[in-house]
């Protein structure tokens, strides 16, 4: 693994990272943009274990930090499917670009 | 595993040979009691049911498993014409997958496990819990409303009862003091009172409520509403004919195994037979040592994939909103109160007294199995004299005697 | 081309390869295939890296949890035209371009970073630390046995516990169940 060094690691969660950001800006079903944001969470954990492995001072921290994103990131997706839900229950579709009530 | 090989065999591909045996084997295993247990609950729910089950094919109908599976993979690849087709192949693979993969750190003698994990119990829970996708994919790809209903009524229930299940299972870990699975099962070396489900008492219901939960979310009876026959025909897998439908069933029966490996590594000593006071691997050598707590091993998981068959042919099906409730009002207190049981009882009780408890319970089990067991050979089975019919129905007048006469 | 590095270059392809089917497809039935198949191989990453705890949390919390949350809503809410809703092309062109700088932008940053010496051992620290960590506990080199990491390893780590943010997590899942689980009650459907 230490030959295998940070950077692939970084390359690999900065490509997930884009991923969940054009799922969340091109997507027009409101459970894709909400994928996109998944893909952005676990992209972020891939950079906070790989600088957990690969920096000594990190060891324990990159872990905890991950932990903790993986569990806010669950409660998120469960109020933004209620959110969604209720949405659904209210227009009977999950476009996002019919919800524009607000719209000035 | 891989230090055996690398004399052989250089730096990687130790590993890779190690891996390889291992899953052969795994998948051996699970193939082989699949097949036998397929023929075991036809012929359980047979005589259950005052029948005789297969009896045609081999000895004891024990080949017919074997029919079986010949007819299934020389059947038509059917699927319904609005199905998605990518998604209606992959879903036996990915409920297939999960249940392989739960018995990679599920050790059946000391050392002999795939692989070695340090959060092996964690592990274990958390693979099995991806099998609800191949149920749900398997009931949306199947273009029919009734396999859908299937496949989402049993994603909740599976994934609802997960959460006992997983306390459950941190009761004998915080006995333990690891969630590795070799050593928890190496504390359980030597008599059956060392065994976690004597511990405390706390335990030892915690020992039917994790069995229950397990049931539960291996979709058996009595919570089989994902498969109820006489509802949803088959539930999810309806329109699953030939091979796809046999994966399903490997899946169901590796996921029962794989519950009942764990419990029984768990809580009933995994490995050790309970009567031995050494551990066999060591005074024996490690491959006769451990073919004895293989052996062992695989007998527990059968009994208690034998119990699961007899609550299924004994027990009413219950409705969903039933096995919700049974799940949320009443597991899921229940766990969480034997939880913090376990932790007072391991903070606040002195040795001694714990000592005592553990021997009583031990030896109050094993006494009452002992006199149910003599119990039930103790009266001659049941006979009457010409012309009168036997047991309760002694002396009655019933058309039936009223005849013979 | 030692083991670690053929088994990285595997996963990598997985993971991007799956990210790639979660945005290019239409059906949102297979983006949730896709997705699956993507945290799977994030959990297998975490493996790989020696975070043993963290990927059996990620299958357990986000495979076993999250994603199947996702699924239902999908379930519930994909009937018909909703099933696949296309994005207008001009939307996709930006969306794309926006993607391709971002990423280019963190793969430039990433190969500038400095880094200290990385140990050369593959395991992290085990549940034991974590554990103990979450509880608060900061001066404490704990046991080989409990670790998981080999005999005499000293676990270099700033003093800092992590209590509080674990109390305030639990808080915060009571207050988000009781919140989702009032949001999404039954209520009357409105006639369409």
């Amino acid at each position: 693994m230490t030959e295998l060094g940070l950077q692939p690691f970084l390359a690999l969660s900065a490509f997930l990272f884009a991923c969940g950001v054009v799922c969340i800006a091109s997507k027009r079903n409101a459970i894709g943009v909400l994928m996109g944001v998944e893909l952005v969470l676990n992209a972020a954990n891939v950079n906070l274990v790989a600088f957990a492995r690969y920096n000594p001072a990190f060891q324990l921290e990159g872990q905890v930090f991950t932990l903790l994103v993986i569990v806010l990131a669950a409660a998120e997706a469960a109020v933004a499917l209620a959110i969604i839900l209720n949405f659904y229950n209210n227009h009977a579709t999950v476009d996002v670009d019919q919800a524009d009530e607000l719209k000035g | 595993m891989p230090e055996f090989w690398s004399v052989y065999l250089p730096e990687p591909w130790n590993l890779v040979a190690a891996g390889v045996v291992a899953a052969a084997a795994l998948f051996g295993y699970i193939g082989i009691s699949t097949f036998f247990a397929i023929w075991a609950e036809r012929k359980v729910s047979a005589r259950i049911q005052d029948r005789l089950g297969p009896t045609r094919v081999g000895p004891f109908g024990l080949l017919q498993s074997l029919a079986d599976g010949i007819k299934l993979i020389s059947k038509e690849d059917v699927a319904p014409a609005g199905a998605d087709r990518f998604l209606f192949k992959l879903a036996p693979y990915l409920a297939f997958c999960a249940a392989f993969c739960g018995f990679l750190a599920l050790p059946f003698g000391k050392g002999l496990v795939a692989l070695e994990l340090n959060i092996a119990a964690f592990f274990m829970l958390a693979v099995l819990s991806s099998e609800v996708f191949g149920v749900v994919l398997a009931g949306y790809a199947s273009a029919n409303k009734w396999s859908l209903f299937g496949g989402v009524r049993e994603a909740a229930q599976v994934v609802s009862y997960e959460v006992p299940r997983a306390m459950c299972v941190v009761i004998p870990v915080c006995v333990a003091g690891t969630l590795n699975l070799n050593l928890i099962g190496q504390q359980q070396t030597g008599w059956f009172w060392n065994w976690n489900l004597f511990h405390d008492p706390f335990t030892f219901v915690a020992f039917f409520i994790f069995f229950i939960c397990a049931t539960a979310s291996c979709k058996r009876a009595p919570f089989d509403l994902a498969e109820a026959e006489s509802e949803l025909v088959a539930g999810f897998h309806t329109e699953y004919s030939g091979i796809r439908w046999s994966y399903f069933f490997l899946a169901e029966y590796g996921s029962m195994f794989a519950v009942s490996g764990l419990a029984s590594l768990l809580f009933l000593g995994g490995w050790h037979t309970g009567l031995l006071p050494f551990e066999p691997s060591e005074v024996w050598g490690f491959w006769w040592g451990n073919l004895l707590n293989a052996a062992v091993f695989i007998g527990k998981c059968w009994l208690l994939v034998g119990v699961m068959m007899w609550m299924r042919w004994s027990l009413p099906r219950l409705r969903i909103d039933q096995v919700m409730m049974t799940c949320l009002q009443y597991f899921l207190p229940i766990s969480c109160g034997l939880l913090v049981g376990v932790c007072l009882w391991l903070l606040l009780v002195p040795a001694g007294a714990a000592e005592v408890v553990r021997y009583a319970l031990a030896l109050g089990t094993a006494g009452f199995l002992l006199t149910l067991i003599v119990s039930l050979f103790r009266y001659p089975p049941m006979s009457a004299p010409r012309g009168q019919l036997p047991g309760a129905w002694d002396g009655v007048r019933t058309p039936l005697t009223i005849q013979i006469k | 081309m030692s083991l670690p590095v053929v088994l990285f270059a595997l996963l990598a392809t997985v993971t991007a390869v799956s990210a790639l089917g979660v945005v290019l497809s239409r059906n949102v039935v297979r983006m949730a295939v896709w997705l699956l198949f993507t945290l799977i191989g994030v959990s297998l990453l975490y493996l790989l890296l020696g975070a043993e705890f963290v990927g059996a949390a990620q299958l357990i919390v986000y495979v076993g949890g999250t994603l199947v949350l996702l699924v239902f809503g999908v379930m519930l809410t994909a009937q018909g035209p909703l099933r696949e809703l296309r994005t207008p092309a001009a939307q996709l062109v930006v969306g794309g371009i926006l993607g391709a700088i971002l990423v280019s932008l963190l793969i430039v940053v990433s190969y500038h970073i400095v880094l200290p010496n990385p140990p050369e051992q593959d395991k992290l620290p085990g549940v034991a630390s974590l554990g103990l960590a979450f509880l608060g506990v900061t001066e404490t080199n704990p046991p080989a046995a409990l670790t998981g990491l080999p005999e005499g390893t000293r676990v270099a780590r700033t003093p800092v516990a992590y209590l509080l943010p674990f109390e305030i997590v639990s808080v915060h899942l009571l207050v988000v169940l009781i919140g989702a689980a009032y949001l999404a009650r039954a209520k009357r459907r409105v006639q369409s």
